[in-house]
């Protein structure tokens, strides 16, 4: 039985995504010998973000494994393993790396409880970095939650901080189905590389879970719905602060997860504000965007002004930061966003 | 070739140099002229130059995330190059690649941040100019970590089927990241994984720069003579961490002392003057001529105009 996430349960002590995810980690490790974790750079140097941090000294390298730069190796062995029983964790360093090893996730974990009509498992997390805004170029900077969400057969969980994180990465371990975790560089609060402040929040030290499948209210508000994942969460919410000082209340949600999608979070706050923009630093088209959006129209809610999208738009994600920055969301365009929606 | 070297090694001075304005005190990968990641390949300079001194502007080469050294080698066009780096409207791409993505067409170079992506559109190359009865071969460049990614294999194969014009160089520096190659590979050498394609593999130890340029000449003549692909692993010696920022705990102690203590550059000079193929004055010429380029590379690139925010909406389609 799934823990309710208690935010009282500890000793106060801030922690970075990066930390809390370790923490994470290593308890289930400490509960279930089948939990085991295998990825590029994750053992001896506690992965390039810092997952992983300790799990060497702390289990060993039979449960701690440096594999070879083999995405479709290392990941279809891990459907495998969960497949006999094991809860596999893997890493898949950047989330733009999936091209080399999709059908290991796509055709493989994400269809083994459909094919075999539900008799064979597959609990394995597979974790990933997504986002970009430090100019690291088209292979090293997307989010692609809507292309894994598209995807039927796999959770996918977007953490916006370190509570939710920790809490979600426990649930995600303990679910018997795949679970795709994608952690927001500008969230995850590695020294090289600088993160959101309101991510390194406050975590117990208990195990706890966050449940797959339930949005948050970020913030509460009564004139407008914004809905949000990860980092846009946070834009959102400065957003919503600038706002507040010209009398506009804006609610924002964070989804925390898109498989499941908690739909019912958004029409509720909706038939409460009745205005929606969704922002989303993954692609415009055939995304997230649109998921909510339709599925407000679909509820036949009625709106005071058109729904609205701050997406990324539908092109690489360029090199030179005038152009990146021009192409990514952030808080200043949600603000104008807004503004404008009052004024249709 | 040494002046290649000593440019190559030349250029990533300056260019780490600008990379960590704004780095300090604090180091965060966004700021500075120069953000997002840099992999420097001061070390390796011998693979690269060894290699390309056999190849004109119609060979085709794919590099990786690691590729001043072979650009330079090349002979792409520096200040473009420079300006792409530095994300400038000048640059190869107008700013949209940045260091690992340099594309120069005019002398058939491109590189990629996936590793072992550059094995198949290499060989692919290879293909279109036998197709085609055009003179040329290609060359991808991969790191020894690449070579346990499935599309080397993949490509080794088909590249030995078809007997592509084709050479896959190993550059092996012994580390992919923080993963040592003892830890990655399950074979000491990868020259030997030639074999399971019916291939020659050559293994060239001691980042040398006249047994790479030996090697590599056999292979590329022989590609050229219609004999098939060779498979080259290089010794080479990454002097730098992974990435800049990367603080190398992963190393043993005193290698990196070990690895600067047999810096390929200083060697090759020595050799040059004791075998009498260069004088002093002549390679003191060399430098000068290597930093006057440098001067107006970087003058270039600092100077050259931003790109209109606007302009991340073009070229996605041609
Ligand atoms: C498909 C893929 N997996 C992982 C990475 C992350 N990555 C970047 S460089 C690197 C190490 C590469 O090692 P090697 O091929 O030996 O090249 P080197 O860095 O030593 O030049 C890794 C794992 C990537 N870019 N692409
Ligand atoms: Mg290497």
């Amino acid at each position: 039985m799934a823990e309710p996430a208690r935010r009282d349960n500890r000793r106060k002590r801030k922690l970075t995504i990066a930390k809390a995810i370790s923490e994470a980690i290593a308890q289930e490790m400490e509960r279930d010998s089948g939990v085991f974790v295998m990825g590029e750079d994750i053992a001896k140097l506690g992965g390039v973000f810092g997952n992983t941090q300790g799990l060497l000294d702390k289990f060993g390298p039979e449960r701690v494994r440096d594999t070879p730069i083999s995405e479709t190796g290392f990941i279809s062995m891990a459907v495998g393993a969960a497949a006999v029983g094991m809860r596999p964790l893997v890493e898949l360093m950047f989330v733009d790396f999936f091209g080399v090893c999709m059908d290991a996730i796509y055709n493989l974990a994400a269809k083994q409880a459909y094919f075999s009509g539900g008799h064979v498992k597959c609990p394995m997390v597979l974790m990933t970095s997504v986002g970009g805004g430090y100019s690291d170029a088209g292979q090293h900077s997307q989010c692609l939650y809507g292309t894994f969400a598209h995807l039927p057969g796999m959770k996918v969980v977007i953490p916006s901080n370190a509570y939710d994180a920790k809490g979600l990465m426990t649930a995600a371990i303990r679910d018997d189905n795949p679970v795709i975790f994608m952690m927001h560089k500008n969230l995850q609060g590695m020294g090289w590389l600088g993160t959101a402040p309101g991510a390194i929040v406050d975590v117990p030290e208990d195990a706890y879970e966050v449940p797959l499948g339930k949005a948050d209210i970020a913030r509460p508000g009564k004139d407008i719905t914004v809905v949000g994942l990860g980092a846009t969460v946070h834009q959102a919410l400065d957003a919503a602060e600038t706002l507040a000082k010209d009398g506009i209340e804006a609610e924002v949600i964070d989804l925390r997860s898109l498989v499941p999608l908690d739909r019912e979070a958004v029409l509720k706050s909706v038939r409460k504000t009745g205005r929606l923009l969704v922002v989303d630093d993954d692609y415009h088209s055939f995304g997230v965007s649109g998921e909510i959006i339709a599925t407000v129209a679909e509820a036949g809610i009625t709106l005071k002004s058109p729904p609205k999208r701050l997406a990324y738009p539908d092109i690489p994600i360029p090199f030179a930061r005038p152009m990146e920055q021009f192409a990514l969301p952030n808080a200043g365009k949600v603000a104008t966003l807004i503004r404008q929606m009052f004024q249709e | 070739m040494y002046s290649r070297m000593v440019l190559s090694r030349g250029y990533e001075e300056r260019l780490a140099a600008a990379y960590m304005e704004g780095k300090t005190p604090l180091f965060n990968m966004a700021n500075g002229p120069l953000p997002g990641e840099m992999h420097l390949s001061n070390g390796q300079e011998p693979c690269a130059v060894g290699v390309c001194a056999h190849l004109g502007a119609d060979d085709v080469i794919t590099a990786t995330h690691r590729p001043h050294h072979i650009a330079i080698a090349k002979g792409v066009d520096l200040q473009a190059m420079t300006a792409e780096i530095f994300g400038k409207k000048a640059g190869l791409s107008g700013g949209r690649g940045g260091h690992m993505h340099i594309f120069d067409p005019k002398v058939n170079f491109a590189c990629s941040g996936i590793i072992a992506q550059g094995m198949g559109p290499a060989a692919g190359a290879a293909l279109a100019r036998k197709l085609r009865g055009e003179p040329g071969v290609a060359v991808a460049f991969i790191g020894e970590g690449a070579a346990n990614q499935g599309a080397f294999h993949e490509v080794m194969n088909i590249a030995a089927l078809w007997k592509l014009p084709f050479v896959c160089v190993i550059e092996d520096n012994a580390w992919g990241v923080s993963v040592a190659k003892s830890q990655s590979t399950a074979v000491a050498r990868n020259d030997v994984r030639a074999a399971a394609y019916g291939i020659p593999g050559v293994y060239v130890p001691g980042n040398d720069p006249y047994a790479i340029y030996a090697a590599a000449g056999e292979a590329i003549a022989r590609a050229r003579a219609g004999g098939g692909p060779t498979l080259i692993e290089i010794e080479t010696w990454r002097l730098a961490g992974h990435f800049m920022g990367d603080v190398e705990g992963y190393r043993p102690a005193g290698e990196k002392e070990a690895l600067f203590a047999r810096d390929p550059i200083p060697a090759m000079r020595q050799r040059m003057i004791a075998e009498k193929t260069a004088t002093a004055e002549d390679v003191v010429a060399l430098e000068a001529e290597a930093k006057a380029t440098l001067d107006e590379v970087f003058n270039f690139a600092r100077a050259a105009a931003e790109p209109q925010p606007e302009e991340a909406l073009e070229k996605v389609f041609v």
